[in-house]
């Protein structure tokens, strides 16, 4: 009997999980877009020095980098802001590649956030302002999926165009190293 | 039995007022007119002869079985109720159907064959449509919403639109079909056939609208959670007027005259519109969005999903998501005295 119990709650577990990774939420959470901070950061490599932490409110984990209806978004948001001009499908091109182990600026979601907002130095343009804000934490999570940092049931597998890398879902994942200064050499 | 009826009879009834308000609740313009059998076009009218003939053929053969089964009742015998059971005919050698199986094979394959050769033919007269003189147009569907792209051998004179077909009446149509995402089908009863567009592939599609005239197009191939809502509109205008649509549509946006359009020019340039959507003549040059240089002159916003007017396009600005949920346009933020010098700009793009 209570075998039977455990397996059945077992199943609704599993069952409402996949309900979760699934959901789509299409309404923005209320915060307004964020505004253009470009000119006010301090454009220093090193992720204390452009981003501090609780400078951005903290985004919910569930509603992107554990949803895989927001990754499969920031993909195609990916490529329609030309995220891929520069950053190609990850490998990096004009600018540095996102899917190994190196962060300039710091691998966590907000410190990806404040990249995307406020730019940095030798290329990398200001969006804050362009982009409304939940569009920017589904691009944050699928730049974290190219290095394997989510989980393979939420990174998405196919792509619209070709691709020499393997699909996102079966990256290993890389283990971000300690985020220091850039050397002369960037 | 009976409360468990009223029981149901009551949520029919609530869900049907449910369904009643929401649909008030959204503003749907359905223009034009949405029917097959309302033909305006030379293809349209060789498959509406076909779809008359099919219709008149399974209607005789309808009405002959039901005629045959009506009086095999009719003619067999009749017994009273107690009477034992007639058990005469088993002994008996009974000749079979054949001659009625026979007539019944060959009226069917004759039938049969009607068909097909009327299928065959109408196909033939739909290829054999003179192609001369026609107008080319690059039609790229999009998730939830056409891209019209109007080709010219001087690159200057193309232009795109969105979810608004104008075509010149008596001048075939050359439709060339490509889908920007997954499969979706394009179909205006009123002048032709559907025809998918195929992920990865280019097709065509021809047709002659004949009388001018709103014909009402819609996607027939589920595509997404907006599928419904992925309407169009084919507007067939005498040839005077389609060319005068055209050399208005060559043009780049207009200026802007006055402050509060010219306030509407800066909020469209600094916000989250610039990312998705084109303007010509102004930086706005992204291809992600319908081309909005000439909005003003459309009679419906989000693929025939609202009327254009400036307060249904604020809301839609305002929050797209409540109109059209799951599709790629963000809700953008703005005070309403810059949603009102934005609408008013959109509105002034004639």
């Amino acid at each position: 009997m209570k075998a039977r119990l455990l397996a059945v709650s077992a199943l609704v577990a599993v069952a409402l999980a996949g309900c979760y990774r699934e959901k789509r939420e299409f309404q923005s959470p209320p915060e307004t877009s964020p505004t253009d901070t470009a000119r006010l950061s301090a454009v220093l490599p090193g992720a204390s020095a452009a981003w501090k932490p609780g400078s951005q409110p903290s985004p919910d984990r569930s509603r992107y980098e554990e949803n895989a209806y927001a990754v499969n978004q920031g993909k195609r948001l990916y490529r329609w802001y030309n995220c891929s001009g520069c950053h190609s499908n990850g490998g990096g091109g004009m600018g540095v590649p996102l899917m190994d182990e190196k962060w300039l600026y710091g691998h966590e979601p907000r410190a990806i956030y404040a990249t995307i907002v406020e730019g940095r130095p030798n290329g990398m343009p200001a969006f804050g302002g362009r982009i409304p804000d939940d569009q920017i934490w589904q691009i944050v999570a699928y730049v974290r999926s190219l290095s394997g940092q989510l989980r393979k049931d939420v990174a998405t597998s196919r792509a619209d165009a070709l691709s020499a890398a393997p699909p996102e879902n079966t990256r290993e994942k890389f283990k971000p190293v300690p985020d220091k200064p850039a050397s002369s050499s960037q | 039995m009976p409360s468990r009826l009223i029981r149901r009879f009551v949520v029919a009834a609530a869900a049907a007022g449910a369904t009643l308000a929401l649909a008030q609740d959204r503003p749907v313009v359905v223009p034009g007119a949405h029917d097959a059998l309302a033909t305006a076009g030379r293809q349209a009218a060789h498959i509406g002869t076909l779809w008359n003939l099919t219709v008149a053929v399974c209607t005789a053969v309808f009405c002959a079985i039901l005629l045959g089964l009506v009086l095999s009742l009719w003619r067999s015998g009749r017994a009273r109720e107690d009477a034992p059971a007639d058990l005469s005919s088993i002994g008996r050698h009974e000749r079979g159907p054949y001659l009625s199986v026979l007539w019944s094979v060959a009226v069917s394959i004759a039938l049969l064959l009607v068909l097909v050769v009327a299928s065959v033919v109408t196909d033939r007269a739909l290829a054999r449509m003179s192609l001369e003189n026609a107008v080319n147009i690059e039609v790229t569907s999009h998730q939830w919403w056409w891209e019209l792209r109007y080709g010219s051998d001087q690159p200057s004179e193309t232009f795109t639109t969105a979810n608004e077909l104008h075509v010149p009446v008596g001048r075939p149509v050359v439709l060339k079909l490509r889908t920007d995402d997954v499969i979706h089908s394009l179909w205006v009863p009123s002048l032709a056939g559907k025809k998918d567009l195929i992920t990865g592939r280019t097709s065509t599609m021809q047709f002659r609208a004949d009388h001018a005239g709103r014909y009402r197009g819609q996607c027939a191939e589920f595509c997404g959670f907006q599928h419904a809502f992925m309407a169009f509109e084919v507007i067939a205008d005498p040839p005077d007027r389609y060319d005068a649509w055209v050399a208005a549509q060559r043009q780049p946006a207009a200026e802007p005259t006055d402050a509060t359009a010219r306030r509407g020019q800066e909020v469209f340039l600094r916000s989250a519109c610039i990312m998705c959507h084109a303007i010509e003549g102004t930086s706005a040059g992204a291809r992600k969005g319908p081309d909005l240089t000439h909005l003003g002159a459309r009679t419906t916003i989000a693929a025939g999903t609202l009327p254009n007017r400036p307060a249904e396009l604020a809301r839609w600005i305002a929050n797209p998501q409540d109109f059209k949920p799951g599709s790629n346009m963000p809700a953008t933020t703005l005070s309403s005295e810059d949603m009102g010098a934005l609408v008013a700009y959109l509105e002034s793009l004639k």
